[in-house]
């Protein structure tokens, strides 16, 4: 039996490779990350938190904080 | 999750507004948002001309586009600060400017190189004059607003228009409430009124959550510069936001009750109606008759050498490109037709 796919998710330079199944707002918190503050796109579209990742998916997290000093 | 309007696959949940919807609902209510806030706040009306800055960034260049996609006469500033830190930031700012300029033919945009106007890029300048502790953003800041007040008034813009989102501007005021600014405080409001040789300041976005202005970005096909400034690391600003979206993620509505209870609190219960602002004389500086709380050269002239300041007015006429096709600044109301 062949390995199940994985999802390939991509932060900037960071990338990592999960197993499919979990939500887009399970895999930023899976990631530390908070779902304020960081979008999800699978395979270039833009999907709510609740979007099942499916195997072979390609997620780019998009950081949505900018921001100069204050 | 469904989409509101039509049942549709949603692409975002705004849990503020209990509201999900889909591509193309979003994108609708975006921009109907957008045109009922300008009415809300009174920012401007379809006859006055509006100059947009631009960073290059979401917020800036969605901004632009959705003035444009309402019918304003919107169009552009672009200050290139002269910054690489290592991912040719500028540069590949800039890019994405031209690009949406090229796919919005008929609009301008005024693009002011500081290294090519003053001889010396942001970072170099602020070496030079040791402001801002080995950081170049406070000298960035100054010259920022000494150059688009510039422009818009020597171009006849009576309205600039920022991207500023409700997260900056919560988090602006989280940070003037912390330190109490009660100046800031005072002052701190979706648009600045005209005055002093100013142009009327405006903030079309300031009840956006920075997720729904990135969103309307990607769903617009807004090829923007995602990285942010290498200098920003560690700003206090983003520390904020951070902070901020941590009491989002567990109170939903929490950043835009906290923005508008400080906004009603201003309009409808006096807060700071009876603040006097400590009278400062205003002179006109020397050379460029911008405001400037002293007699002499205002902080902005200050900067520069005698001979950058001693060039022909000629030198300071920003570069003009007009609907994708680049001109002489002698050439700026060429058109392309």
């Amino acid at each position: 039996m062949s390995e199940q796919e994985k999802v390939k998710v991509v932060l900037r330079r960071q990338e990592w490779e999960v197993e499919p199944g979990m939500t887009a707002k399970q895999l930023l918190q899976h990631l530390g990350l908070n779902p304020q503050s960081y979008l999800v796109t699978v395979n270039g579209e833009l999907v709510s938190e609740d979007t099942r990742l499916q195997p072979g998916d390609f997620v780019r997290l998009v950081a949505v904080i900018s921001g100069g000093r204050g | 999750m469904k989409c509101r309007k039509c049942r549709e696959k949603a692409v975002i949940n705004m849990r503020q507004h209990k509201l999900a919807l889909c591509k193309p609902h979003y994108l609708e209510w975006f921009v109907e948002q957008t045109e009922r806030f300008i009415k809300k706040y009174k920012m401007f009306t379809r006859d006055e001309r509006v100059l947009v800055a631009v960073s290059g960034g979401k917020d800036s260049l969605a901004l632009w586009d959705v003035l444009l996609k309402l019918g304003y006469q919107a169009d552009g500033f672009y200050l290139r600060l002269g910054i690489d830190g290592g991912i040719r930031y500028s540069d590949e700012s800039y890019e994405k400017i031209k690009t949406f300029v090229a796919e919005h033919p008929g609009t301008q945009l005024h693009v002011v190189d500081a290294k090519e106007m003053y001889g010396e890029s942001i970072p170099e300048v602020a070496q030079r004059s040791r402001r801002g502790r080995g950081k170049p953003c406070s000298v960035c800041g100054l010259i920022k607003r000494h150059e688009m007040n510039r422009i818009a008034h020597d171009l006849g813009y009576p309205v600039l228009a920022t991207g500023h989102n409700l997260d900056d501007e919560a988090a602006v005021l989280f940070s003037n409430t912390l330190h109490w600014q009660v100046g800031y405080l005072a002052r701190q409001y979706p648009v600045l009124p005209e005055g002093n040789g100013f142009a009327r300041k405006v903030k079309p976005f300031c009840r956006f959550y920075e997720r729904e202005t990135a969103a309307y970005a990607l769903l617009a096909g807004i090829d923007y510069m995602y990285e942010e400034c290498p200098y920003s690391e560690g700003a206090n600003t983003i520390y904020y936001k951070e902070l901020l979206n941590k009491l989002e993620a567990e109170r939903p509505g929490a950043k835009l009750h906290f923005y508008l209870s400080f906004l009603r609190a201003k309009d409808k219960e006096g807060l700071f109606a009876n603040w006097e602002e400590k009278k400062v004389e205003l002179h006109a500086c020397e050379r460029c008759g911008q405001p400037t709380s002293a007699p002499g050269l205002c902080a902005f002239c200050r900067l520069w050498p005698e001979d950058v300041l001693n060039k022909p007015s000629e030198a300071f006429v920003p570069l003009t490109l007009i609907g994708g096709l680049k001109t002489e600044p002698s050439e700026e109301n060429a058109t392309t037709s």
